[in-house]
């Protein structure tokens, strides 16, 4: 844990005196099925013309770091800006590999499923430290008190990396912004819907002023 | 009927160990099929570390925790109950609140708003005649 310290400390300072804007990491964070693999393909798609990765309404489809280099985004006033996109497994406590079989997966695929979740948890977590800025992204039909929620917004604000707080899935009826804003009164929310790309362009200026 | 033990965690008993010590006494107890209610809370990078050790030992007995920190909402208060929450924020530390780490296979879900706090427990997959 000291040597985290100390690797944090040396991460910043590089960042700060040696870091070229075109290596800047952004990441997406946030528990399971929250939609962070929806929303770095729509990024994908929008500046880079293809996908990143498959998504799936079982959890922990996502269960590798997965990045796209130099994506190039243009703000409404002509600036541009260039980061490596970088999707992160969802974080989770728990993994259970019956809630896999109960989706009709073999055993042998579920437990297969759930030892890759587990270690795709280990390296987002390990990952934190390496990124510039992150958008936590939370499923806004969902509790937003959750305690994984709180620790990864709470670690992102001990490194001192920029947060936006994305609450994603505004385009169902049970969605709540009011519940996210009220869970983090600290933080801008932006509600969008990855899916069908509701405030996406809203959320390109909001990348331009959280790596600012 | 299924037996739920609670386990009553003094912020003392972990006070003075590593992270790494502490993380295994919450692991070790939760392991056990009891539920910890501990006096205070972890360190932020210790919480990432308790989900990381968590994930590395997942097998088929074990299938995770339910974590959970009740913390006084401090952004509820507004002036001076806000400046003495500071105060004694900064008298006690870590002491102030309450984790509640419970195994998967017993605790489902914890529901936590700034009232509140709900503990589901799972239910028996067989029903004894």
């Amino acid at each position: 844990m000291a040597f985290s310290f100390v690797k944090q400390i040396f991460n910043r300072f590089v960042r700060e005196f040696f870091g070229s804007r075109k290596d800047l990491k952004l990441g997406l964070y946030g528990p399971p099925n929250s939609g962070k693999t929806t929303l770095a393909n729509k990024i994908c798609i929008d500046w880079v013309g293809e996908e990143l990765g498959k998504v799936s309404p079982l959890a922990h489809e996502t269960r590798e770091i997965q990045i796209k280099e130099q994506i190039s985004i243009k703000s409404k006033d002509g600036k541009e800006l260039m980061f490596n996109l970088v999707d992160t497994p969802g974080i989770a406590t728990r993994i259970d590999y019956e809630e896999f079989l109960k989706a009709g997966m073999s055993e042998a695929k579920a437990k297969k499923r759930a030892r890759e979740a587990t270690k795709g948890v280990i390296d987002a977590i390990k990952w934190l430290d390496e990124m510039d800025a992150v958008m936590v992204v939370l499923d806004a039909t969902q509790d937003p008190y959750s305690q994984v929620n709180v620790t990864i917004i709470g670690n992102l604000q001990a490194r001192d990396i920029p947060v936006l707080i994305v609450a994603n899935k505004v385009d169902l009826k049970k969605a709540s912004m009011k519940k996210v804003q009220a869970a983090f009164p600290q933080y801008e929310v932006l509600g969008i819907s990855a899916k069908y790309g509701k405030n996406v362009k809203e959320l390109y200026e909001k990348v331009f002023e959280l790596v600012k | 009927m299924k037996m739920v033990t609670l386990q009553l965690l003094p912020y003392t008993e972990i006070e003075g160990l590593s992270s790494i010590g502490r993380i295994r006494k919450l692991l070790n107890i939760a392991k056990q099929d009891k539920i910890v209610l501990l006096q205070g809370r972890l360190r932020k990078e210790e919480e990432t570390e308790l989900i990381k050790v968590t994930m590395e030992e997942i097998n088929k007995e074990f299938q995770g925790i339910e974590l959970a920190v009740i913390n006084p909402a401090n952004n509820q208060l507004s002036g001076f109950q806000k400046l003495k929450n500071d105060m004694i924020g900064a008298v006690l530390g870590d002491r102030q609140g309450l984790t509640i780490i419970g195994p998967a296979s017993v605790v489902k879900a914890i529901k936590k708003d700034p009232n509140k706090i709900e503990l589901l427990t799972s239910e028996k997959k067989k029903r004894k005649r």
